[in-house]
Order: C-alpha cells, then structure tokens, then sequence
C-alpha cells in the first residue's frame, strides 16, 4: 500500500519539474518564473487546487509519440484571492515551449467551463510559443475551443489574461476577447505575425518588442491594459485588481472594510479649477480625494490619456470611474479615448459596476484624421455604452461640458441617475468665443462689440444654473463635499432595478 | 496706536504681520496680484487691495499701486514685510509725504545702509569691523578683474543693492571674475533696477553671524543677541539658529555693541539686522546691515520672547522700547529650516505648482517640551508661483538645548506632510541628522562641501533600518488582513494572513515574525523583539508608531508588495513579502533605467530663453548649451562631456516640461 502512495508522490515530482531543470534555469535566466511559481504568485498560499496533473498528449506525428510530459504545457486548476475562488491557467515555457496542443486546450476548457458553471473569473497567464505545430489542425481546434468558451464567458465572469512570454499567432485571439490584458515589460509581447513573416511580406524591418512589446500594446495599440516590470510584480497588481471585480455577473461587486470617512471633506479641491478656464489640471488628484483611502487601479493608463479610466471604492465597495483628464488635448473625447472608455463603461455595466463620471470636455477634437478614421462612429461608442448601462451612475460636471460631448459624457438624458455640477461648471453647446463668432458672423469685424456679445454669453452660459434650471443637472455641490455627495448618491442606488428591452443583443456601433 | 495698517507684502511674511496686528487689535489691510488672488495673506486679512499683474514689478513693488491701496483703504501705517518695497527709501519717502507712518527705520537710514559701499564707510567710521574690499563703483568686466587682482583671489562681487543672494559671485581667478561680474550685473538690473557693482575679500572658513537690533525714536538702542545663519545653499540661508554655537560671551558682547553703535550712528529707528561674516578665529567683520525684519526673525523671537513685529508697530507709532539690554537674555536654542519648493534631487530646482497636500506639524507646545512654530503663507489647494519666492514655510522649534531643539525638528520634519510638488524637505532633514551640524562646526560652505554633487537622499543607518522594518511589517499585516475581509469569499477555506514576513529595504533584507495582540504587536527582527504600537490603518499617509518604546513618524504611500516610506529625509522603498515571495522576487532581473546620457532634458519646467547650439556641433565639456529661465532666474545648461549635437528639439520662446528633450547627442 504505502508504495502505491508513494507512487502519487513520484508521479507529482515529476509533473511539477515540468520541462526539468534545465529549462527551469533557462525560463530564470530569461527573468521569467515557471508556470508553477507564478500561480503560487497569483493565488492565496497554499489554495491551488490542480487539474489535469497528469493530462498527456495523444499525437503520435514526428516523434511526438516519444515525448511524453505530464500536464502537457499547461498547469490548470482553482484557488482564491484573499479567499475568493478565481480559476487559473498558467501556459508553461519549459514544456514544448507552451505550445498549445489538442489536450492542452482541452485542460484550458474544463476550468473555463467550470468557472462559468461555478460563477468564478478566469485567470489566464500566457507564455507559450503558438500552436503545436506537430498536431497541425487539432492545435488549431483547440484554439477554436478556447475562442468560443471566451465569447460564452464574455459578460459572465472576468476573464483577466496576463502575458508573461510569448503570445503570437492565433494565440492572441484567445486574451483579446477576455476583458483585461496585461503584460510584463521586456519580457512579453504580442502579434499576429512575428517580425521575420513581416520582414517577408512588407520588408519591414521591427523587432519583437517594437512590434508586438509592452510598450506598443499599452502605448499604442490599446491591446493591453497594463504593463508591469516584473513577473512579481503583474501578479501582485492582478490580485489587487480582483479584489475590485465581482466574482460573476449574478453577483454585486465586493466590498470590504474601509478606513475613511465618508463624509470627508476636501477643502482643497475648492481651488482645483483654474482661474483661467484653459489652464488644465490634474483630474487625477480628484479621483484621489473622492476614492477610498486614495486608492485607484487605473485601467489603460498609458493610452487615450485625455481619458481616465479605472477602479475606485467608496464606503469599500467597488465603482468603476471614467474622467475627462484636462491636462492631455484638454479632456477632449476623440477616437482613442471614446474607444477606450466605452469598453471600461461595458466591463461595468456588464458586471453590476456603478460607474463614477466625472466631466470636463471641451467637445469631441477636431480634424481630418479624426473624420477619415471614424470619429462619428468610435464616438457613438461611447455614447452607445453610457445610454445601455443600468447600472448606478453618477456624474459630476466640474468644467467644460461643450455640445455633443455633454451629452456623451453621462448626462441626464442618459439616465444618469445624479447629475452634479461644480459652481464652475459651464454647459453650453461651445466655449463663448467660438459660439459668438457663429451668432454674430455679422459683427466680427468690431472686437468691442464682440467682446460684449462674448460676455454675454459667457454670463449666460458658463455657469451650471441654466442646465440646473431645466433639471438637466441635479444639483450644484460644493466642490469640497463631492465625496459626501458622490458616496450618498451610490449608497442610495444600491437597490437600482433598470432593465432594457428584451433583445437578442444589441448592435453597438462597432 | 494705529487703527489700521497695511501690509506692502505677500505670502508668509505678510500673515505673519498680520497675526501681530491682529493681536494687538490692529485692523489689517492685505495688497494682491492676480496670482494671489486666492491667497491665505488675502483670507487673513480684514481688507485685501487688488496692485496688478502677477509680476511684482507691476504689483508688489510699484509704490504708486501701493500709495493707490492707502488712499483706498485709509490705512494709517504700512509694513513692508522683507524683500520688495522694505528698503526702499522711496517708497518711505512716500509715505512720509502721504502722513502715513512706515514700520520701519527713517528714511536716512536706509539709504545710508542701503547701499553696500557707503554701509561699510559707515560701518568704518562707527568703529566696527569691516572686510577689505574696493568701496568704488566698477566700470566693466577688465576693471573687475583687475581690483579683484589688487585686493587678491578669491573675492566676492556683490551686487551693491543685492540681498538673499541675488547678485552675488565668488571668483577664484580671472575668467571667474569676469563671468562673475557680468551676471551679477545683469541679475542686480533685473531684480534690484540698480546694477551697481562691488568686489570684496572673500573670507575663508567663514560663519554668516548676524545681529538682531531693535532702536526706537527716543535714542534707545538694544541688540537682541545673534543668529547664525551658516547654512546657505548659494548664499541663500536654508538653516538658521539662534543662538550660535560658535560664539563665546565675549564676541558675542563685542558685535552686539559695534552692532548697536552702527544703529545709533544712522538714527536707526525699528528691527534691524547688522550681518558679520566670522572667521575661525572669531574675527568679525561687517556685511551689511538690512534695515528691515529679517526671513529668520522668529528664532530670535523664540529665544527671547520678544514679538519683533510687535515692537517695529509700537516704535513706528512713537513708543518707547520697554525693554533695557539688561533684560534681554538667551532662553534655549531655536532652529528655523526654511522650506522651498525646491527638488533637491534635482539639483535644488525650482519646483511650481499646486500643493495637492500641505499639512505642516501642530503648533505650540510638543509634549517633549519643546515649541514648534509654523510662519507660513500657503495651503493645501493653493499655488506656489512662478512670480515669487518660491518659500512654502518657515519651520522653527525650541528646545531647552540646541539637541532638543534639533531632535523637536526631526520629529516636526517628519510630521510635515507638502505633496503636489518638489521640495527640499528630505535636504533639511538630512542636515538635522548630519554630524558636522549637529557638531556646530559648520561654515557658509557646509552644503557646498558635504553635498558636493548635489543630494541624493539619506541612507538609513542600521537602527534605523530595523525599526523601520519592524514597523513596515506591522503596517502590512493591518493591510493584509483588511485584504482578507473582503465580501464573496469561499466559506471556511479564507485566506490566513502568515506570521513570517522578509522585509526588504535598502538593500538589505530582514526575516521578521510577527506575533499579534489587541494592541500592537511583537516583531522579531534578528532574534530581538520589538514592540510596534499604532492606530495606522490603509490610506494613512501619515503613520505614527511607537517602536520598541520610541516613537516613530513615517510617511507613507502604498506600493506593490509594500510600502513607499520617507523618514529623516530618506525616501525608500520597502517591501514586505513572504518568504516564498521573497525568494522569487531575487529571481527578477534588476532593471536599469533608460539610458538619457545622451540627451539633455529639460531639468524644471521652464521658457528656453536661448540654444547655443545648433546641430552638428561639437561641443567641449562644460560648455554652455542653452539657457532656460525658470522663476525669473536664468540657469545655464552645459555639456557634461564632449559630444556631437545629432539634434536641437527645442527653441528659444519654448515652453519646456520637465524631462522634456532639448539636445539630442550622437
């Protein structure tokens, strides 16, 4: 008996030293930890569950037959995250290089298919060298496989893919459809095709890390959400960021104690808007004084940064927080950041998050690129994903809230459900200037009489009170009290029941 | 007494006036720029006067604006703090003929210290010790060389209205005399209107020691003991004392008499203060004498117990001084830092902008026993401009001893929390904890000597380290645990938080384990036990600690794995880890930061006033390479090495943010 136990023992040994040593020290010396280290990482000491220790492959092509290792290239299995239950798949270098096979994919659907059955998100950490070419078109259904369980699981439980190596080919598409994409500097990147199929094709010549690295992911391409400096450290901030998710969508977003008053008041941000109202200012610093303890995870930090985007609490429980950022292109919305915030404002509505508005736009930005790439409909995006969320939303105009973008950013019309405005709000259909220059296209040639017409209008409208006045805005607060009024506000909407009309889906402006 | 007073000034200076008028029931009136519109001397203030435009040569020192803001307000005195109108015999000649009374010295008096030359024949005459020097007015840039080559390297050229620094050059040789000439004259024409220029011995192993005096109208004359004011960056003051610790009774006598006498050869009537620059031998000699209420007054106050700015108003009004030389005596030792934006890491830069947090220490009584006082003219949500001294604060504390009085600042620097932007608060911690100024053995050169190449941050010694350590590792169980409690967990199989944490910090790792009570815990660093006490919880920015019985101010901001912790003008950071964690986070590459040494970025935001260079170039070591001018002072960009310029990314009339590109180097 005791030898059949120890049997187990070996049996685990060896599936645990994955690729073996060698590659062990390999994968270190690369910077990268193992697909086992990593999940120890990620996941609460102790609590992994495995799956499919033992899963070995079935290809008998090109030697494969000779080439056994336990578990295949992919350690799968279940732990918590400060006790909650997340499902995990972590791709392992040392074996086959990653590379995905029929029943690799196979141990990546039986979690997946257990998280949406168990309601728990998906954790995906990626470090593989493409399909198992020696399989040919199994691997490529295995893909397929994983592909359709990411679509089912999309708006069912978060899906969080972290790249840690390689993610190229086919690969990529699997963290595209998942909801947060984050990557390790210099030690990830991502692409459809590598580097020499480019040089081929377009004789362009670009290495890895300019092609498909952190850097153009977060920077450029909006693929990824994030890019950290190490292994340690993209983990440490994936369970930071689980803290703020629910764990599906028939669940609130958690909460947890909070050392914070609610009622705190911020004296200071009475001074945040500039005298001049074209000097800009940093909207993160009232993120920070509205949040909990100060605390945000930004979202796509590094792209479309005249839009903020990310997770706050208030009293402990978490709401997502989309902001006009003033000091990039003014806040304006254009392409990027309407894309940008649309996906944030559906993660949210998807998943019971209230959403936080805060808005000072000046309108959408314009120009040529802007129109030959489609502003009209990347901004609808936008536009599109404020008007369909049920979820609490609450919105505080704290400058420039201009014409179309007034409308975008969350407004009563789009069943907003506390619409506040800072005493220095001003909401009109353009800045005074250029809406005098069009009523009185007659006068310009008289700058006195222009600068009367201009006063004018900003008396009337570069204020919140004419909005105010129609019930367009709620209330005007004091910019101080934003916390207390903002936390009310979310606490009063905690039994919000909106439902949209019944449809199969809708048909956002793609 | 006055009714109502105006104060011709701004910022700290201004409020402090106002605290004293308001004590003795005076009613005050405040002048403003557009850029204080908001500011706290404009709040404090039972009237406020809108003077202009933001640049004081429009507002704060147009004596007309200021005479306009009298007349307005029927405000019956004026006070014109330091620095703008405060030694302008003008402007006091002004206000003569409007009837109004100027808190300050007469009229003659200023002008006969006002300018440096005939201060010191003065000073000669009135038997007190000066500097050998040349008294004349300098034509050019080739007579400067040669009377700096009469009087012997090196010298110091001096703007002759000049003050706090400004104009003011030391030269070792020729070429440096030269420079030094030029741009003390273009320095004193912008900032003083008066580019008048004189060269003097320039006195080594000097201690910048300067007396207090008080004089009313009456021919009552006293000195308020001395200050020291060796620790200067650029011959700006950043520490000052009093008293100091070099001076024995005898000296001490001896400048506070020749220090009377110069007030009583002028007439002089107010505050004043007779600076001397004294050797290691306890030679004296003259500076100058500024007829006005100094930055660093209240050390003084605080060792006396006289409020000065009480006793300039009361001497202005007529009053005789209540007071003998007899009855003034030294009580303890007062320090004042004096707090700039200004990064230090960056090589003192100025640093504007919005203070998104500025919560200076309680004032009054510590329960150490000591005094913390706080003269400052901002607050959290306000602005430090461009157009002015960029000063935030002025942090005195008091101590029976000049150690407690040190130890007070230690605890209060810690205390005080200034976010939003860069400022030399870890530069002045570290001088508290240096052991040449903690000694007293210092001279005007100490920062230019023990900070060589500029600051770049305090190393924790190994006490240090452990209780920082002990108390980090208490800090992230209270967070862990707060992890923990969150809703949507898996019933019975919850998250423990372990006992063993590796706490990593500058460098050096420490295994600790800690063990919990209701209130504190015991933390086990190297086998000793300490104790760490704290009400801290998550998002505190601010943690106050009892560590092994003492206690322990740290600020403190999240990071991942740990926490970001400035303590004693350190700025580290710490992280916390499981053993395991620990043992995979050595598996990270260290990784270097990108390689800027072949560009020249901007180093503060900035307007480049001028590029020297164009691309192609080949530039020399040292060489200048472009100019960029950040409040109102001209810093001079040069070439660390030699190089090939590839490309120049900026022009003159660009306005630069910090680490923006100017020069790229093939």
């Amino acid at each position: 008996m005791k030898d059949i136990l120890q049997e187990l023992e070996c049996r685990r040994e060896v599936a645990r030293l994955g690729g073996g040593q060698k590659r062990i020290d390999a994968q270190h010396s690369k910077g990268k930890l193992t697909a086992r280290e990593r999940i120890e990482l990620l996941l609460d000491e102790g609590s992994f569950e495995e799956f499919d220790m033992f899963k070995a492959h079935r290809c008998t092509d090109f030697g494969m037959q000779e080439q056994q290792m336990p578990g295949d290239g992919v350690v799968t299995g279940w732990g918590t995250i400060n006790g909650r239950m997340v499902y995990v798949f972590s791709q392992d270098f040392t074996v086959f290089g990653g590379s995905l096979s029929e029943t690799h994919a196979e141990k990546i659907c039986k979690i997946m298919d257990m998280a949406m059955q168990n309601g728990a998100p998906v954790i995906g950490l990626n470090d593989s060298g493409g399909a198992r070419i020696q399989e040919g078109v199994a691997s490529l259904a295995g893909y397929a496989d994983v592909f359709q369980r990411n679509i089912m699981a999309s708006g069912v439980v978060p899906q969080i893919s972290v790249i840690m190596g390689p993610c190229a080919g086919g690969a990529v598409y699997s963290p595209a459809m998942t909801d947060f994409i984050f990557m390790v500097r210099d030690s990830s990147y991502m692409f459809v095709t590598g580097p020499d199929v480019v040089k081929t094709v377009t004789n362009e010549v670009v290495t890895a890390e300019e092609l498909g690295g952190a850097s153009t992911h977060t920077k450029k391409s909006s693929v990824a959400d994030g890019a950290f400096e190490n292994d340690v450290e993209a983990l440490a901030e994936v369970r930071r960021l689980v803290d703020f998710l629910p764990l599906n969508n028939r669940e609130k977003p958690p909460v947890r104690p909070f050392f914070d008053e609610v009622d705190r008041v911020e004296e200071s941000l009475d001074t945040l808007i500039p005298d001049n109202p074209n000097t800009p200012y940093d909207m993160k610093e009232l993120i920070g004084k509205i949040a909990d303890e100060g605390d945000f995870f930004e979202i796509q930090a590094d792209y479309a940064k005249n839009i903020l985007t990310g997770f706050i609490r208030m009293e402990g429980q978490t709401v997502g927080v989309v902001a006009n950022q003033p000091m990039v292109l003014a806040g304006c919305l254009d392409i990027d950041s309407s894309r940008k915030a649309a996906r944030f404002v559906r993660f949210c509505d998807a998943f019971e998050i209230p959403i936080l508005t805060l808005v000072d736009v000046p309108g959408f930005l314009p120009g040529t690129s802007q129109e030959y790439n489609g502003v009209i409909k990347h901004g609808a995006k936008l536009l599109f994903a404020y008007g369909e969320a049920t979820v609490p939303k609450v919105t505080v105009i704290t400058r420039k809230a201009y014409g179309g973008a007034y409308d975008v950013m969350a407004s009563k019309h789009l069943r907003g459900d506390f619409n506040y405005a800072w005493p220095t709000a001003e909401i009109a259909v353009m800045g005074a200037k250029g809406a005098v220059e069009i009523l009185y296209r007659n006068e310009l040639g008289d700058p006195d009489k222009i600068a009367a017409r201009t006063k004018d209008y900003e008396d009337r409208f570069a204020n919140p009170f004419v909005a105010a006045e129609k019930g367009f805005i709620d209330e005007v607060i004091q910019p101080r009290s934003t916390r207390r009024r903002v936390t009310r506000a979310f606490a009063s909407l905690r039994n919000k029941k909106l439902t949209n009309p019944w449809k199969k889906h809708d048909n956002i402006p793609l | 007494m006055f009714k109502k007073i105006l104060i011709a000034n701004r910022g700290e200076i201004a409020c402090r006036v106002i605290k004293t008028a308001r004590k003795m029931g005076i009613k005050t009136v405040a002048v403003y720029s557009d850029a204080d519109r908001h500011a706290l001397h404009v709040q404090m203030a039972d009237e406020a006067y809108h003077i202009g435009p933001p640049p004081a040569n429009q507002s704060y020192i147009v004596i007309d604006k200021i005479m306009e803001a009298i007349k307005a307000t029927g405000a019956e005195a004026v006070h014109p703090g330091y620095g703008f109108l405060s030694e302008n015999s003008k402007f006091a000649e002004a206000l003569s003929a409007a009837g109004v009374a100027f808190i300050g010295p007469p009229v003659g008096a200023i002008e006969a210290m006002g300018d440096k030359i005939t201060s010191k024949k003065i000073a000669q005459d009135a038997q007190v010790n000066t500097v050998p020097g040349y008294m004349g007015l300098i034509e050019d840039a080739e007579e400067a060389v040669k009377i700096s080559n009469q009087i012997g390297y090196p010298v110091m050229i001096k703007a002759s209205a000049g003050g706090g620094g400004k104009g003011m050059r030391i030269a070792w040789n020729d070429t440096e005399a030269r420079e030094g000439f030029e741009s003390s004259k273009n320095e004193a024409a912008n900032s003083f209107g008066d580019d008048r220029i004189f060269i003097e011995k320039f006195v080594t192993q000097p201690r910048h020691i300067e007396i207090q005096v008080l004089a009313d109208s009456h021919g009552n004359a006293v000195y308020l003991h001395e200050r020291e004011c060796s620790i200067q960056r650029r011959n700006q003051k950043v520490v000052e004392e009093a008293p100091s610790p070099f001076l024995d009774e005898e000296t001490r006598k001896a400048m506070g008499e020749q220090s009377v006498a110069l007030a009583k050869a002028v007439g002089y009537a107010s505050a004043g203060t007779v600076e001397f620059i004294v050797d290691g031998e306890r030679n004296f000699y003259f500076l100058e004498m500024n007829t006005r209420l100094q930055v660093e007054h209240p050390v003084t106050e605080l060792i006396t117990g006289i409020d000065l700015v009480e006793q300039m108003i009361r001497v202005a009004a007529g009053e005789k001084l209540p007071f003998e030389q007899k009855d003034l005596k030294i009580n303890g030792w007062a320090i004042e830092n004096r707090l700039y934006a200004e990064d230090p890491y960056r090589n003192f830069l100025p640093s504007i902008g919005r203070l998104t947090r500025y919560r200076p220490p309680v004032e009054g009584r510590t329960t150490t026993g000591g005094i913390v006082r706080n003269d400052t003219g901002v607050y959290e949500g306000g602005e430090i401009s461009m157009y002015y001294d960029p000063m935030i604060a002025k942090l005195c504390t008091w101590g029976e001893t000049r150690a407690a009085a040190i130890e007070e600042m230690r605890v209060a620097l810690d205390t005080f929390e200034v976010e939003g932007i860069g400022h030399n608060l870890p530069f002045v911690a570290a001088v508290m904890d240096h052991e040449r100024f903690t000694s007293g053995n210092m001279t005007t050169a100490f920062i230019a000597e023990e900070y060589p190449e500029g600051f770049d941050g305090v190393t924790l010694p190994k006490d240090a380290l452990v209780k920082v350590a002990a108390a980090a590792s208490a800090m992230n169980r209270v967070a862990e645990i707060r992890r923990t409690q969150v809703s949507g967990r898996l019933g019975n199989h919850e998250r423990r938080v372990g006992t063993d944490w590796i706490v990593s910090l500058q460098g050096e790792d420490f295994a600790t384990t800690i063990a919990a009570d209701r209130d504190g815990s015991n933390v086990t660093i190297d086998g000793a036990v300490l104790r760490v006490e704290s009400d801290w919880t998550p998002g505190d920015s601010l943690a106050r600690l009892s560590v092994g019985g003492e206690p322990l101010v740290l600020k403190v901001d999240k990071i991942t794995h740990g926490f970001r912790i400035r303590f004693r003008g350190a700025d580290i950071k710490v992280h916390v880890r499981t053993p395991r964690q620990a043992e995979l986070a050595k598996l990270m590459p260290e990784k270097l930061p990108p390689d800027t040494s072949k560009l020249l970025l901007c180093p503060m935001p900035g307007l480049i006033v001028k590029v020297n260079v164009a691309e192609g170039d080949e530039v020399q070591e040292g060489q200048a390479l472009c100019t960029v001018e950040a409040m109102k002072m001209e810093n001079i960009l040069r070439a660390e090495r030699k190089g090939i310029v590839k490309a120049v990314k900026a022009a003159a009339g660009d306005s630069m943010a910090v680490d923006e590109v100017i020069i790229e180097f093939e």
